[in-house]
């Protein structure tokens, strides 16, 4: 039995790169100088789909919502073995909270009727682990959140092995189903080379429309022409396309705000140095001792 | 989706697994007692499980003035999908203004689907709350009392304050470990209020086959005094320079992420952002840098020792004692110390 796969997928910026450059003056974050990356576990959400795929049959579809931008990671997933990718970009997004991206999202999944959906377990920028559950609540289909591993499929339900923190669980539950996956799941392979000579060209509608405003030679109608008759025409959904409901999208479905932002400042607290050597040590140790740290 | 709600209660929910409370609730009743004292509203624990009525006597002597009970033998396993029924009704029955959770695998798993059931507004992983008021710029509109909700973000280089003033209740997952364990009173009761419940085995999504939870082989949140070793220690030989300080200290050993991916030690001992939370009375750093990341999970330490051979690490700037130095050497010499002093 085959499956319907749809992976749902982040662009973020690379947090753990940030350094002195990547910070404004003040000490805000800059966004624009971060590297945009794949956000990495949905890459393991996205390997396991194509594990399913290869196991079983079947289809894997990547969306990601987001900046016409993340149509590279979109073209990442064709590398690696996506059979089709969806960008959902529209201004009206802007600003959505956890709840307001789980309803988008939960509008283009239904779409496209899957078995299984599978995204990461959590984005490397809010890190909130949030989208996932509330995107099965709004399909009303079970979740199993930190997925390990996939036991058995058997065309009507699914074993699996999720974390618990200290321990695992093997659940069995009806499809269709969605999975957050975890980084320990597996081992995401890298772009196969004939696919991205195959795939590099693929772009959607509005980077085409950008391209055309740089120069005005490009008519925008013909290149997507040319591209779609070749495959390699990004699918690009907005809000009316999903037929959401705009009250519960963008900054109006999102119930949580932001009161305020501070960059993290290393305190300095009172620093006093210590010389390595023993008799400084031994003094170090004595001043502990006497102000009941240790001992 | 319920209505706002000033009057409300504060809530806890109260995670236990087969019978035992898990210590994430008891810290969320601490904040959750200083929130529901300045709102000057009861604050609640609401308890789902299978005979888990010997837990009220516990929850009231760490604060809860009440304790909302559901029993029911469907609730005997956490189930995502029972659970967040039963939370969603009592939510919609009692209104609460606020609802925490610890951000624990089973909070992070409940939270984000009972806030989407309710159309509510939910932020992940706090490491403090406060109450307070914000004020829209835009047209001056003022809001008092709302739950600030703080965390960070951005791989810990930022630190969020949430809000939600247009929907209720306002509900957070907190992380474990931040909030101090309070000491129980013997002399407090909460109230019982019993739920009933309906429940049916297809309210169950999921079937659990087999299960198994290990206990954690240390220990860090409990731990006075935590030895932690980064990428710097070199070498998992090398990191019996860690085990051998912590052993002297009668402390715990801990390590960063680097030292941990580069197996030196276990997951286990992970302190930071994608470990474990510690506010020991004193925190000795060998050969780590100092990422904000890890800084994210040991800056509430009292008392922190850094021992570095690079004067820029960052570590230094949270230290009170800075050691520059080889810590092949440092270390040693520290044991020494010790072991002629205590």
């Amino acid at each position: 039995m085959a499956y319907n796969c749809v992976v749902l997928a982040k662009q973020v910026p690379d947090t753990k790169r940030i350094t002195g450059q990547a910070m404004n003056e003040d000490g805000t974050v800059n966004r624009a100088a971060l590297p945009a990356i794949f956000n990495p576990e949905d890459l393991n959400a996205l390997e396991m789909a194509l594990q399913i795929k290869e196991q079983y049959g079947g289809k894997v579809t990547v969306i990601t919502m987001g900046l016409p931008a993340a149509a590279e990671i979109l073209r990442q997933s064709l590398y690696r073995g996506a059979d089709d990718v969806i960008l959902i970009t529209d201004k009206r997004c802007a600003a959505s909270d956890t709840l307001a991206t789980s309803y988008i999202l939960s509008c283009a999944v239904r779409k496209l009727n899957p078995d299984i959906v599978l995204c990461g377990r959590q984005a490397i920028d809010g890190d909130t682990a949030q989208v996932g559950p509330q995107v099965a609540e709004k399909l009303g289909v079970p979740q199993i959140t930190y997925t390990e591993q996939i036991l058995s499929l058997n065309g009507k339900t699914i074993t699996a092995r999720r974390s618990i923190g200290n321990g695992w669980q093997e659940v069995r539950t009806k499809l269709p189903v969605l999975l957050t996956v975890v980084d320990t799941a597996n081992e995401p392979r890298i772009p196969a080379a004939k696919r991205l000579m195959k795939y590099k060209s693929a772009r959607c509608r509005i980077e085409i429309e950008a391209m055309a405003k740089q120069d005005p030679s490009i008519d925008v109608d013909a290149v997507c022409r040319q591209l779609e008759q070749k495959g390699l025409l990004i699918r690009q959904w907005d809000l009316d396309i999903l037929g959401a409901d705009l009250k519960w999208c963008g900054r109006d479905g999102s119930p949580t705000k932001v009161h305020r932002i501070q960059s993290v400042v290393l305190t300095a607290k009172e620093t006093k140095s210590v010389e390595p050597t023993q008799e400084a040590i031994e003094a170090m140790i004595h001043e502990l001792i006497v102000d009941h740290t240790i001992g | 989706m319920i209505e706002v709600n000033k009057q409300g209660e504060v809530w806890v929910f109260a995670e236990q697994h087969a019978g035992t409370l898990e210590d994430t609730s008891i810290e969320l009743l601490s904040k959750g007692r200083q929130l529901a004292d300045q709102l000057k509203v009861p604050l609640a624990a609401v308890l789902l499980g299978d005979r888990v009525e010997p837990l009220c006597v516990r929850l009231g002597q760490y604060g809860a003035d009440k304790v909302y009970l559901a029993e029911h033998p469907l609730l005997n396993h956490y189930q995502t999908s029972s659970y967040a029924k039963v939370l969603d009704e009592l939510i919609h029955k009692h209104k609460p203004q606020i609802m925490l959770y610890g951000a624990t695998p089973v909070g992070r798993d409940l939270a984000p689907r009972v806030a989407s059931a309710l159309k509510a507004g939910l932020t992940a992983d706090c490491t403090d709350l406060q109450i307070g008021r914000h004020e829209i710029p835009s047209t001056g509109k003022v809001y008092e009392n709302l739950l600030l909700q703080i965390r960070p973000a951005f791989g810990g280089n930022i630190i969020a304050t949430i809000i939600n003033y247009d929907r209720w209740p306002q509900m957070a997952t907190v992380r474990e470990g931040v909030m101090p364990m309070p000491e129980p009173d013997g002399r407090r009761k909460a109230q019982i209020v019993r739920e009933n419940i309906s429940l049916l085995p297809d309210d169950l999504m999921l079937e659990i086959l087999a299960e198994h939870r290990q206990p954690k082989k240390v220990n860090l949140k409990a731990s006075r005094i935590i030895v932690a070793g980064g990428a710097g220690v070199g070498s998992k030989e090398n990191f019996k320079l860690i085990w051998d300080l912590a052993h002297c200290l009668g402390g715990a050993p801990a390590a960063t992420r680097a030292a941990v991916d580069l197996g030196f030690i276990d997951r286990d001992h992970q302190v930071g952002q994608t470990g474990t939370t510690v506010r020991p009375v004193l925190y000795i750093a060998v050969g780590i840098s100092g990422a904000i990341q890890h800084q994210a999970g040991m800056s509430g330490s009292q008392k922190i020792i850094a021992i570095n051979n690079d004067p820029e690490a960052p570590i230094f700037q949270i230290a009170h004692y800075k050691i520059l130095g080889d810590l092949n050497q440092v270390v040693p010499m520290m044991i020494k110390a010790i072991r002629e002093k205590v």
